[in-house]
């Protein structure tokens, strides 16, 4: 007989790749595409503005299917079996209050959810990128805030303690290769970090956010609001170090809130902005000096200003906008068409013809949103490169 | 003790005087991460794509839940490969080893893997591993999102081959320039004049007939070879997966014959070999029951017929009846259409208890059927036309775009809609053009899909 088989135990690269594991991350990459997708829907819920602990959202997902042909379902499945039984038994019993959808799952694997972690920076650095947004950059008349010591450049004499060992040793080898007689290290070698004052601008930033809550702003134009905001927010936070918000609601009056109760005040009555604007004075007056903050305002409303108001709105928009480095107004036409101009659009829309850094979107569905962001951000950016 | 490798000899020695015939075995123990995932993919080294991960993560989990073991895998070639997990037991990886050289013989003398040898050659591993080897070289040329979507579209078509044509197939025959008419006897008087050449012939182009000819089941044949705008290593992506899937098909189409020829060489082999101890004989015996047993765990019902049972208890009974050389005959002639419905008969259905159920749509599940037809077609159901159903290629316009055919009265009903249209998407992205797919809705009236490439 001649042997034909051949039995071996080597195969050491095995454990050390796995095929599997490769493509289950690229199909959670997918996943993740997927979710980015609804990005929108996911992040309008939840109180993420202002509160830093919660930066990661979980989001329960289907495993995707690489679909095929299949035939549809059939009314009735049969397939054959093995065991005990006449024709006519039942096997297994009707669920009771089983609809249509009983008894067709039988086919394949499980249905198991996976758990997708966003984190929220990435979410928003992905959302940067796809929308190409520009950076922003602070405001160039912004004082100068404080000295920063920054290193800058490499000396051969310095203090001990700025000794930088790696590039004396670089220095040392240079050396030492083209001596005959070399000695480990002369004084020569030494190099040191060089330390330097700078002037740093200010990269603090306040972001306050008014909202109408007069009777006529429904739940819908506030959730629209409120993803305007968070989107307006997170990207700022991309560019200023530490990003302050204050949340102004009003109706004929205006009070700040904690951004939990912001999104859930209701209030009653007539409408005056201006009342909000004076508090939003205030608060800069009080809180945050020029020279230190760069400071925006995001102003959401359906758009109606009691018309008395309008002298008084305007004055102290007027007002606000010397301070701020922009003010964005969003417009909210949930489902109602108001095609007419509104109080609030035409104010803003003069204040804007005067050279003032004011942008109006209006939304009236959350695709709006994008456009809007864009727009904000876009106009920023110009304005700062004609600064 | 002894090890595998200083048993094999002896139960070889053992299968050759019993007459199996088989191309050269290598066997490698591997570790068992390796065996699932060869398991999963298909072949040893494969094309990467996301949804072997996807089912990567199933089969894990059924691991960890204790549902699936995979013993062995062997891909029939010249020489075959198989191999078996290093943490089994040794009485178990006998077993495998004899079950093994019985997959080895069937894959020499059963017709349709002969046939796929002589198509595709001995060396089906090595050939898939180089074109895992190409793809990924067009990952890092063309880009992942390029890369994954030919794959997508080839993989979602991947039991759309005709097996019944050849793996190497020529385009369609195009029509030969139609002969000049013959001459009117009037100009034939003439026709040596100087001046008097014949008028330039219309068409020198040979002119094609319509594309395709006839319904093409090949999509993806079809697709690599007609795809308006496919470049040509995403034609080469398409062959490479309609390469894997012919060589597929014959363990697809004869897997019962296949899994229960196996099981009754390794129980004849065990039970004929009296060289090993009787220890391990008793635990490859209590292994071998294990594998052909009709029921999960403890129960006396199923709604799945084990293959492995099924083919065994046949095979047994074929072998008994009629003699090893008349099992020999069946075994290169059948695949498992013509295998159960000519030695599965009511005698052997009724011992084994077959009968065919049907779950109604509350999920009333009951026995419909003992009868001996019925049972036939119920095991063979699954199995037609490689699990999948009947779509061919009908049309290909002048402006490209193509009308593929869904054959409902055959399946007896329509598409899933939503899958469909999702594969139809995959097709539109490499195909370019817009692409159309006629079916019918859960009424049977006829229902027409249609989508477009993407910009």
């Amino acid at each position: 007989m001649t042997s034909r088989i051949r039995v071996s135990a080597d195969a050491p690269w095995y454990d050390l790749f796995s095929r599997g594991a490769r493509d289950w991350l690229r199909h959670n990459q997918k996943v993740r595409q997927a979710v980015n997708e609804r990005l929108l829907d996911l992040l309008a819920s939840g109180d993420f503005i202002s509160n830093p602990t919660e930066r990661t959202v979980r989001v329960p997902v289907r495993m995707l299917e690489h679909a095929r042909f299949r035939l549809a379902d059939p009314q009735s499945e049969s397939g054959a079996g093995q065991g005990k039984g006449e024709v006519g038994d039942v096997l297994r019993p009707s669920k009771p209050g089983a609809g249509d959808e009983a008894g067709k799952g039988g086919t394949g694997q499980g249905e198991f959810q996976l758990m997708v972690e966003l984190k929220l920076d990435d979410l928003v650095d992905w959302l940067w990128e796809e929308l190409q947004l520009p950076d922003l950059k602070p405001k160039p008349s912004a004082a100068i805030d404080e000295d920063e010591i920054v290193r800058e450049g490499i000396s051969k004499r310095g203090i001990r303690a700025r000794l930088d060992r790696r590039l004396t040793v670089k220095e040392a080898v240079k050396r030492r290769a083209i001596q005959s007689e070399p000695v480990p290290f002369v004084d020569d070698d030494l190099r040191f970090r060089q330390l330097k004052q700078r002037p740093r601008r200010a990269t603090n930033a306040v972001v306050m956010f008014g909202l109408d809550v007069s009777a006529s702003m429904t739940t819908v134009e506030r959730q629209l609001a409120k993803t305007f905001f968070f989107f307006a927010l997170q990207g700022l936070r991309r560019q200023y170090q530490r990003v302050e918000t204050r949340f102004i609601a009003h109706t004929t009056d205006a009070w700040e809130f904690s951004e939990k109760d912001f999104f859930d005040v209701t209030g009653s009555g007539g409408t005056m902005a201006s009342s909000a604007f004076r508090l939003a004075l205030d608060l800069l007056d009080d809180h945050y000096e020029a020279a230190q903050y760069n400071a925006y305002l995001f102003y959401a409303s359906d758009g109606e200003n009691s018309t008395e108001d309008r002298p008084a709105a305007g004055a102290s928009l007027q007002a606000l906008a010397e301070r701020l480095n922009y003010i964005g107004y969003l417009e909210t036409r949930a489902g109602t068409v108001r095609f007419a101009q509104t109080d609030m659009r035409s104010l803003m829309d003069s204040l804007a013809a005067s050279g003032a850094p004011v942008g109006s979107h209006i939304v009236s569905e959350k695709k709006d949103i994008w456009q809007a962001i864009r727009q904000f951000f876009v106009r920023q950016a110009d304005q700062e490169a004609r600064a | 003790m002894a090890t595998l490798a200083e048993h094999a000899p002896r139960i070889e020695a053992l299968a050759q005087e019993l007459g199996l015939e088989y191309y050269p075995v290598d066997f490698e123990l591997v570790p068992e991460n390796f065996m699932m995932e060869t398991a999963v993919y298909g072949l040893p080294v494969r094309m990467p794509h996301w949804s072997f991960g996807v089912r990567y993560i199933h089969q894990l989990i059924q691991r960890s839940m204790g549902n699936s073991r995979i013993f062995e895998v062997m891909f029939p070639g010249d020489p075959c490969h198989a191999y078996l997990v290093d943490s089994n037991t040794l009485p178990e990886n006998v077993l495998v080893l004899a079950h093994v050289l019985g997959h080895a013989d069937f894959a020499r003398r059963n017709g349709l893997f002969v046939r796929s040898m002589e198509m595709a050659g001995g060396r089906i591993l090595e050939q898939a591993a180089a074109r895992a080897h190409r793809i990924d070289e067009a990952l890092t040329e063309f880009g992942q999102e390029r890369v994954e979507a030919v794959l997508d579209a080839a993989l979602s078509l991947e039991a759309h081959i005709d097996a019944n044509r050849p793996l190497y197939r020529a385009p369609y025959a195009e029509l030969p320039p139609p002969e000049p008419p013959p001459a009117h006897p009037f100009q034939e008087r003439y026709k040596d004049l100087p001046g008097e050449a014949p008028p330039p012939r219309e068409d020198a182009v040979p002119r094609r007939l319509s594309v395709p000819p006839y319904p093409e089941y090949d999509l993806l044949w079809f697709i690599a070879q007609y795809g308006p705008e496919l470049d040509g290593w995403e034609r080469d992506i398409f062959l490479a997966v309609r390469e894997e899937s012919f060589y597929f098909y014959p363990v697809f189409a004869c897997q019962i014959m296949n899994e229960g020829w196996a099981s009754y060489w390794h129980a004849r082999l065990l039970r004929e070999a009296d060289f090993l101890p009787q220890d391990l004989y008793v635990s490859a015996i209590k292994a071998h029951s294990d594998v052909v047993r009709p029921f999960a765990g403890e129960r006396q019902l199923s709604l799945v017929v084990n293959p492995y049972h099924l083919g065994f208890s046949m095979w047994e009974r074929i072998v008994e009846a009629q003699g090893i050389e008349a099992a020999r005959r069946i075994c290169s002639e059948d695949d498992d259409f013509g295998f159960v419905r000519n030695h599965l008969d009511a005698a052997l259905a009724e011992k084994l208890d077959l009968f065919v159920y049907e779950i109604a749509s509350d999920g009333e599940t009951k026995i419909i059927s003992r009868d001996i037809h019925a049972i036939h077609e119920a095991i063979l159901a699954p199995k037609f036309n490689f699990g999948s159903p009947r779509i061919a290629a009908t049309k290909m316009d002048v402006d490209g775009s193509l009308t593929l055919t869904h054959n409902h009265s055959d399946d007896g009903r329509g598409l899933d809609i939503a899958r469909a249209e999702r594969v139809l998407d995959y097709i539109a992205r490499v195909w370019r053009r817009p692409v159309f797919l006629q079916t019918a809705d859960d009424e049977g009236a006829p229902r027409e899909l249609s989508r477009r490439a993407p910009k």
